[in-house]
């Protein structure tokens, strides 16, 4: 699909390789005076009407609605299930349902939570190094073979995940890797997605004049990652690794497979209490809490990068 | 490794004219500088596969080999405590395309709750993107609720859906008694899953496809419009005639995208039997991954399962290529 560059509204950053770009007078055009503005108006965007906001609002509401109910029935009881009209408000009952919820023998939460916290924490640190790392290399250090290895690296992300699961837990039987947290870690550890992004965006974000300036000075190849490349890289990074917390926080096949419910990870827990407490709303909804708050506070922290992220990967791809 | 190839003039004819930055250097800086000149040649020759190497041994060992490996042990009888067995050649592709009704079951299954959950999802999404594109209060803010179900966990939101859509206690049957309707049995009978799964898939899914969406609405050339609009086209119009046509690329990219994704479905339908494999009492809502999860990991019977997957890995192919052809054919209609 084609590569649009430029697109306003979507990269902020200009090209510092085209100085006094054409972009800038642009904008000083619509900003300034009442002739630009009206333009503005004419050309570009529609007004919203209450209908418009109406629509959001109501889809803001569906958004939030499930996530909303669960915090609600993990902070009462298993008797709000029933009641009619159903409950608005939170209760009072949070610590007690959360006091159950860790000491349930059969979900082992605790160790699941950390299993979990661990797993995605150390697969979105080694994302961002060992993809931006490659990503460098494929996009500004020129080497034989370079075209084929990343015709080969985008081959490699239309394999699905599940093709592979049958021989991977045999794989992980031989290094005896089984029910084991790094079954779950390594082989997620840079992955061709990655890899792609962080080339795409190396691309546009570090002119080549920067390199060749470092190399003049001394540098070596990696002191010209770690002082020119890694600042550069530094906003597609946050994305690769948020995307990368959620992607192994969220897998629910691979650990079913490998790991056991001695040794879970969260979602292995709540898949626990679901089978064996399925009438325990209140134990099953405080756990489905806890799996959902670690990503709730990465997205208030890094929600608008994550928005920025997907909107500027949907017109590079 | 290689040794570094010929010598260059570089190393050997240049070292021992004194350069103006070693004038004042002695016998021992100017070795040491040959070496330096040698380590920055190596350094760039190597360092670029030395960065890519990780990905490619990584990949060699958990991606590339067990596909192959997929492969092989599809065609043998092969269990966890026996291991490798008998060669059994294509048997398990033959009983597996011919006479396994369930695997059958699984794979119509799959692609119904694709189709239910993938057009709708589409659909809602170039409306809710049409409708951030405009000039509204609180952009920030609708963007961020309309990305919100994405962020969240798959397991814990499926765990509630699950009860929402109970039989009994369900809200959303409260909702359809209030409305004056009979309630649903949303766990059995086919359309009824299907839709409470597609639900749950749609609602974590729109918001990702709508900021896709909305990207590529902003790409679109402004000039577009304006030409349009002095032709009196009207706002359908000029939805229909230039939005549609020029996000033709990102639509088959949102549609691969849910491809790939439907024809893996797990998580959701799982969660929404209670964590069972089985798919509902008539296995109405299994999918083909949770067929394969089953007979590979449930009845470990590996060989078996390794044929599914590969099975899957084919759909998986012909429905993008499907899609790229019907894609190209709606284009060149319109």
């Amino acid at each position: 699909m084609a590569t649009i560059p430029g697109v306003p509204g979507t990269t902020a950053r200009p090209r510092p390789d085209r100085p006094g770009a054409p972009r800038r007078s642009q904008r000083d055009r619509r900003r300034r005076g009442p002739m630009g503005r009206a333009a503005r108006r004419l050309s570009t965007m529609r007004d919203a009407t209450p209908l418009t906001y109406f629509a959001l609002i109501f889809t803001a509401l569906l958004s939030a609605f499930p996530i909303y109910w669960m915090f609600v029935v993990a902070t009462r009881g298993n008797d709000v299930i029933a009641m009619r009209p159903p409950p608005i408000f939170p209760g009072a009952n949070f610590v007690e349902n959360t006091g159950r919820l860790f000491a349930n023998p059969e979900a082992n939460f605790t160790l699941g939570l950390i299993n979990s916290l661990v797993a995605a924490t150390v697969v979105a640190f080694s994302m961002i190094l060992f993809c931006s790392l490659a990503g460098f290399a494929l996009a500004k250090l020129p080497f034989r073979g370079r075209n084929a290895v990343l015709v080969l690296i985008i081959l490699t992300m239309s394999v699905p995940v599940q093709m592979g699961l049958i021989p991977m837990y045999i794989v992980m039987n031989q290094l005896g890797w089984v029910n084991q947290l790094q079954a779950i870690i390594v082989p997620f550890m840079v992955t061709g997605f990655g890899v792609f992004m962080m080339r795409q965006y190396a691309l546009q974000a570090i002119p080549d004049e920067l390199i060749e300036a470092a190399r003049v000075d001394g540098c070596s190849t990696f002191r010209i990652y770690w002082s020119v490349v890694l600042p550069a890289l530094r906003p597609a990074m946050v994305v690769l690794a948020l995307l990368s917390f959620m992607q192994s926080w969220n897998d629910f096949i691979w650990p079913l497979a490998v790991l056991t419910a001695e040794n879970p990870t969260v979602q292995m827990s709540i898949r626990q209490l679901a089978n064996a407490y399925f009438n325990d709303y209140a134990l099953m909804f405080t756990g489905a809490t806890f799996a959902t708050v670690p990503l709730i506070i990465v997205f208030i922290i890094f929600g608008r990068q994550l928005i920025g992220g997907i909107m500027e990967g949907a017109i590079k791809a | 490794m290689r040794t570094t190839g010929p010598p260059t003039p570089g190393e050997t004819h240049e070292r021992p004219r004194p350069s103006h930055r070693t004038r004042t250097s002695s016998k021992a800086r100017d070795g040491s500088a040959g070496w330096r000149v040698r380590l920055t040649k190596a350094d760039m020759r190597y360092s670029p596969y030395l960065y890519v190497a990780p990905f490619f041994v990584l990949f060699a060992i958990f991606g590339l080999f067990p596909v192959i490996y997929t492969l092989w042990i599809s065609l043998h009888d092969w269990t966890l405590l026996g291991g490798q067995e008998a060669f059994v050649g294509l048997d398990n592709y033959a009983y597996l395309l011919f006479e396994d009704t369930r695997f059958y079951n699984a794979l119509f299954n799959t692609l119904g709750m694709f189709v239910l959950a993938t057009v709708p999802q589409l659909l809602i999404a170039l409306l809710l993107a049409d409708l951030l594109n405009r000039r509204i209060r609180f952009r920030g803010f609708f963007r961020v609720s309309v990305i919100f179900p994405y962020v969240t966990s798959v397991a814990a939101t499926a765990l509630v859906f699950g009860q929402l859509f109970g039989r009994d206690y369900g809200l959303i049957n409260y909702v359809i008694e209030l409305v004056g309707l009979p309630p649903v049995n949303w766990q059995s009978g086919r359309l009824a899953s299907w839709s409470a799964v597609s639900i749950m898939v749609d609602w974590r899914w729109i918001g990702y496809n709508t900021l896709i969406y909305l990207a590529a609405m902003q790409a679109i050339p402004k000039d577009l419009y304006e030409a349009a609009a002095i032709d009196g086209a009207s706002r359908m119009r000029q939805f229909w005639q230039i939005t549609i046509p020029m996000l033709q690329p990102t639509i088959l990219f949102t549609v691969i995208i849910s491809t790939i994704g439907g024809m893996q479905l797990f998580t959701e339908p799982v969660m929404f039997g209670g964590g069972d494999y089985d798919g509902g009492s008539q296995a109405e809502f299994q999918t083909i991954a949770m067929y394969m999860f089953s007979e590979a990991f449930g009845r470990q019977d590996y060989g078996y399962g390794s044929a599914v997957a590969w099975i899957i890995f084919v759909v998986i192919i012909l429905f993008s290529l499907i899609n790229v052809l019907f894609v190209q054919r709606i284009r060149s209609a319109v």
